[in-house]
């Protein structure tokens, strides 16, 4: 597969599953608000805060107004990761490598972008609920993740899809986990309180995590909810499930057993992958879960560096120019 | 949906005879016209915009600052060719490229043309497209022009005569495919009743062309895109993926000792045939205009050392100048020794003396053209221009008389289409696509362009033209 190729597959994976998360983000926000006390503000900052995005937010609204933050949030074309800047990169990635898609694929993701476009014009963000909208955007991007599932051939473009897919939804989870972080309660709703229950419970509910949980694990607590969003490992969306997964991925690329490693991105995340296989979540709290967080952020970040590095820069072309002919 | 009131004008109709008598050809159309309400064909021309989009069928439109991507709009009515006139055509069509393949191969060989003055040395040898760098070459299997999408047009006296030869890199081939896809759902019965040739193998009759080009058994084949700014991307794209090849930019070939290489994440691969869709001048900065950042170094060597094909030959364009184009028949006759089959349109070359007075004295009738110029650009319609543009065309022929060959006005045909006000004629051109590999095919089937402005002649698709599904019938 040509490295150019593969280099905008795997970024069509990571773009659709940011759109997919920002989509979560927005809905499970606006389900959590409503369930707010009379006394409280809505508090869409953290949200903010969670995409890694506050200092460009400040820099262009003052206060955190809900349809100011879902706009910025799904339409905001400044914003580099909005849902639209994210739906955009991804069809344009799709277009460039169209040959390398099915048909049906190419038309689910050019459907995704006129609907973005609807949304725009029809300014959903005003709405009172729009919750409607980022549901209809969400289904839309898990039939793409059908169709894939059900028509694409399981060689190197898959994976390299897989591989962007598995380190966005990674990261993503990090980031969900970290709004809570980030959520600030008045005394009067410390820690503990029906109102920290209904912040945990929103969050497994972001990643269509809650029945699941409450299934393994029935109580809602603090450091359950930690333990099955970063280290189960059985959850499809849980930070050591992505991490395990994507390392699979790598090696059916290089075509080599997990044991071990070929290269340096494999390296990295095997270290990851056996750090986290080899932590429990008490590991976590007694870090620090937001440092914890952040360091798994970054961690990320490098092994994405480094496939850039090992699959997809081109060499230049070696021919010199000084040959030019006469 | 009716079609009484339909106007001819002076015009040639396809559908309709001056008498307004349905030609034969076309009465099983006009029997299911006959049957269906206007809604309805709207409602077909509606869904046939919504696929369109939803395919993402777009191109780009150069100088053009309202958004990268139009849709071409696709006229839900066909154009239908009957079986004998499109024998005729093709039969041409294969002399015409037969001829000009000899002609290219002299020409940058042994040049027998030019030393028995048939035609003037000084226009191929002084054109800007005369690649030197191909002199004494033979490409593989001594083919140049691969893949050729001549544009024709049906004039008054309903015979064609051929506009363009497009030597190059013709596009459009991509429309003909998808809109026969999408009006095939729109008639689904019809197309029973018709018998109308299929066109949806030309991705594996371009394909096995491609492969002929190499010696190998399993050649490697890409095509060579200028990238997703270029208008005709989604054509780039979508032949790579209908016959399952790379598609490649610039960037992802090498050269190393001669032989091209496309950059995987395996390592390198050599590549054995390209099909280019970038001009010449950029194929390779070494060999051609230094600045090119799509080409690829060192290519050019790779080209001569026999280590790669390319389609179509780099070269080409000195044999589809719009001032050779007058020397086309005599290219037939000199190396084929038969008539031409098609007709050319009678042309003056504004760099002979007697041709350029008659051009400036007889501008408000003619159609000038520059002799480089494509996609409509640079180009007066005398008998529809100003006395301003005639001027300002005068003086342009005045400086710089060899860029300039002036055309009568033909009568382009007219088609029935859907339009606001009903059923109502538009002027089409024809484009058909011609493969040349192991033998020379003509495709059944067509690229009809409409100058969709009620009265226009410029049918491209870059100045507000649409398109047709073109019908060639079994009968």
């Amino acid at each position: 597969m040509l490295s150019r190729v593969a280099s905008h597959i795997y970024w069509l994976g990571r773009y659709l599953e940011r759109a997919e998360n920002y989509a979560r983000f927005i809905d499970v926000n606006f389900n959590l608000m409503q369930d707010l006390p009379m006394d409280l503000k809505e508090q869409w900052g953290p949200l903010v805060a969670a995409t890694g995005d506050l200092e460009l937010y400040r820099k262009k609204y003052t206060g955190f107004e809900r349809h100011q933050v879902m706009f910025f949030l799904t339409f905001d074309t400044d914003n580099p990761n909005s849902m639209l800047n994210a739906v955009k990169n991804s069809r344009e990635n799709a277009r460039i490598i169209r040959e390398n898609l099915s048909k049906e694929t190419w038309e689910k993701v050019n459907e995704l972008y006129y609907m973005m476009q609807t949304g725009l014009e029809k300014k959903v963000w005003k709405r009172e609920d729009p919750r409607q909208f980022y549901e209809q955007v969400k289904n839309q991007i898990l039939l793409l993740y059908g169709l894939a599932d059900s028509t694409v051939a399981r060689t190197e473009g898959w994976y390299f899809r897989q591989l962007g897919q598995l380190l966005e939804r990674a990261d993503k989870t990090s980031r969900i986990l970290d709004v809570k972080y980030h959520i600030l309660l008045p005394s009067v709703y410390e820690v503990g309180s029906p109102m920290d229950f209904l912040h945990w419970m929103a969050l497994l509910k972001s990643v269509t995590g809650f029945n699941t949980y409450r299934r393994l694990y029935g109580n809602i607590d603090p450091s359950g909810v930690v333990e099955f969003m970063v280290l189960n490992k059985y959850f499809p969306r849980s930070i050591y499930y992505c991490i395990k997964e994507a390392e699979r991925c790598l090696h059916c690329i290089s075509g080599t057993p997990t044991d071990g490693f070929k290269n340096s991105v494999e390296k990295a995340m095997g270290e990851m992958r056996s750090r986290m296989e080899y932590s429990d979540v008490d590991d976590i709290i007694s870090e620090g879960l937001h440092e914890y967080l952040d360091k798994t952020q970054l961690k990320i970040n490098h092994i994405s560096d480094l496939i850039d590095i090992t699959y997809f820069r081109i060499k230049e072309n070696t021919v010199t120019q000084s040959q030019s002919q006469s | 949906m009716k079609t009484e009131g339909y106007s001819c004008n002076e015009h040639y109709d396809e559908m309709f005879t001056e008498e307004g008598k349905v030609r034969w050809h076309y009465e099983e159309f006009n029997s299911f016209l006959s049957k269906v309400t206007s809604k309805k064909m709207k409602q077909l021309q509606e869904a046939a915009n919504r696929t369109q989009k939803a395919m993402g069928m777009t191109f780009n439109v150069y100088h053009d600052n309202q958004g990268l991507e139009k849709i071409l709009h696709l006229d839900i009515i066909p154009r239908i060719i009957a079986n004998a006139e499109w024998r005729k055509l093709e039969a041409g069509l294969k002399q015409r490229i037969h001829a000009l393949n000899l002609f290219l191969q002299d020409v940058y060989n042994e040049q027998k043309i030019l030393k028995d003055g048939i035609v003037p040395a000084e226009l191929i040898l002084g054109s800007k497209d005369y690649l030197k760098p191909c002199m004494g070459l033979t490409p593989p299997k001594g083919i140049w022009c691969h893949i050729t999408g001549t544009d024709l047009v049906k004039n008054r006296d309903g015979e064609y005569y051929i506009l363009e030869d497009n030597l190059r890199c013709p596009s459009g081939v991509s429309y003909m495919l998808e809109s026969r896809e999408i009006i095939k759902r729109a008639y689904p019965q019809l197309f029973n009743d018709e018998g109308v040739m299929p066109v949806s193998d030309y991705p594996t009759k371009l394909l096995k062309m491609l492969q002929f080009l190499s010696d190998k058994s399993k050649p490697v084949v890409g095509v060579l895109t200028p990238g997703i700014y270029n208008s005709a991307y989604f054509e780039h794209s979508y032949l790579a993926l209908q016959m399952g090849v790379e598609l490649v930019n610039g960037v992802d070939l090498i050269v190393k000792d001669k032989i091209a290489y496309m950059q995987t994440t395996k390592g390198l691969q050599q590549i054995d045939v390209i099909y280019r869709r970038i001009d010449d001048s950029f194929l390779d900065p070494l060999t051609f205009n230094p600045h090119s950042m799509l080409g690829v170094p060192g290519i050019f060597e790779a080209y001569k050392a026999g280590n790669v094909a390319f389609a179509n030959a780099p070269g080409t364009g000195v044999a589809d100048d719009k001032a050779v184009y007058a020397y086309v028949p005599r290219i037939i006759k000199y190396y084929l020794d038969e008539e031409p089959i098609l007709n050319n349109v009678p042309t003056y070359l504004c760099r002979e003396e007697s041709d350029r007075k008659y051009v400036l004295d007889h501008i408000d009738e003619l159609v000038v053209k520059e002799t480089n110029a494509a996609g409509g650009y640079g180009m007066l319609i005398g008998p529809k221009s100003t006395k301003e543009e005639h001027e300002k065309f005068r003086a342009l022929i005045k400086g710089n008389p060899t860029n300039y060959i002036a055309q009568p006005t033909l009568s382009l045909s007219t088609v029935p289409c859907l339009t606001d006000e009903g059923i109502s004629g538009r002027h089409v051109d024809l484009r058909p696509y011609v493969l040349y590999g192991d033998e020379i095919e003509v495709i059944p089937g067509a690229l009809t362009r409409v100058a969709l402005k009620k009265g226009s002649l410029v049918v491209n698709s870059s100045q507000g033209g649409g398109s047709k599904d073109t019908w060639v019938l079994y009968n």
